[in-house]
């Protein structure tokens, strides 16, 4: 942000750390990377039983340049990789990556040659949401470690190139 | 064991016909590959089997013929199916297309070509359908190791 670079780790920064991740952790725009059965249960936590609007995560953006976390629901394969890769570097810092259930995660029981074994072999992961699929609770539990994380941060952490 | 399709296609085919059965009311024709497409194109015109449900393969490794083509076929003007079998050798796996007699036929074919590396002769576009352009081998023939992996690709616009 320019200023921090002036003041380094001082009261001052500190002070913007809390304010600028309060506002980063309360609304997420997440851009959800849907490929398999696990999207119809990521859907069930933006109806209203789980409603992920009460974190502030609800808004969907289909453009990775407009979004702050990603969102690997499903299985990825060798020849979606590329893909995603470039999903990935499309956003803009600060950005996250959650990986959700299992095939995200490992490649689950797609342990074959046509499936990547689990993202981070591709993208950097900050939270892994086990399951097959996931229940919505466990997606609402990672959001609140996703936030937790954030509030973690510091703006000079973060290359911003 | 002896229906009135069976017996019609051994009298057309006495030659072709490699083996008939029915299971169960399933029937099923294996004939050899050379009159794969002169088979097809008749129980087509001539008994009405006007869609091809399914084509694909199976590897019988270390069996010699190795591979097998299988078509299912139905009429809907009778209501009825048959299986069509034919055997392919591995050191030749070349059949003929189907795709001049159902074009249904075009990614099935396409399929069985990624998967298994039979190749069809006559195809308008014999390419891979599933994997990607620059994978190596075919992952469904038994042969090919199951927990290989192949270096990933970059991305192509």
């Amino acid at each position: 942000m320019g200023l921090e670079t002036v003041f380094g780790h001082s009261y001052l920064t500190t002070r913007l750390d809390e304010a600028v991740n309060w506002g980063r952790k309360y609304s997420f725009f997440q851009y959800p990377f849907v490929t398999a059965c696990c999207g119809m249960e990521f859907m069930s936590v933006w109806a209203s039983t789980y409603d992920i609007a009460r974190f502030g995560a609800e808004y969907p953006r289909f453009s990775p340049r407009q979004a702050d976390v990603l969102f690997v629901v499903g299985t990825v394969n060798e020849k979606l990789a590329p893909v995603l890769k470039r999903v990935y570097d499309q956003m803009c810092e600060p950005k996250w990556v959650v990986s959700f259930g299992v095939c995200a995660t490992s490649g689950g029981f797609y342990d074959n040659y046509a499936t990547v074994q689990g993202i981070d072999k591709i993208i950097p992961v900050d939270i892994y949401i086990p399951g097959c699929p996931p229940r919505p609770e466990a997606v609402l539990d990672a959001l609140v470690k996703l936030q937790e994380k954030v509030a973690r941060e510091s703006v000079l952490d973060r290359k911003y190139k | 064991m002896n229906s009135y399709l069976l017996g019609t296609f051994r009298a057309k085919f006495p030659d072709a016909t490699l083996e008939t059965h029915a299971f169960r009311g399933d029937e099923t024709v294996t004939i050899k590959k050379e009159a794969l497409a002169l088979a097809a194109a008749w129980l087509r015109d001539d008994l009405g089997f006007d869609f091809l449900m399914d084509l694909t393969a199976v590897d019988y490794l270390p069996r010699e013929p190795r591979f097998e083509l299988v078509c299912h076929l139905y009429s809907s003007k009778h209501n009825y199916r048959l299986r069509l079998k034919c055997p392919v050798g591995a050191e030749d796996p070349q059949v003929d297309s189907l795709t001049g007699v159902w074009s249904g036929a075009n990614w099935f074919e396409r399929e069985v070509y990624d998967m298994f590396g039979l190749k069809f002769r006559g195809h308008p576009d014999l390419r891979r359908i599933l994997m990607y352009d620059g994978f190596e081998g075919y992952p469904l023939r038994k042969d090919y190791p199951l927990k290989k992996r192949q270096p990933r690709i970059a991305h192509r616009d």
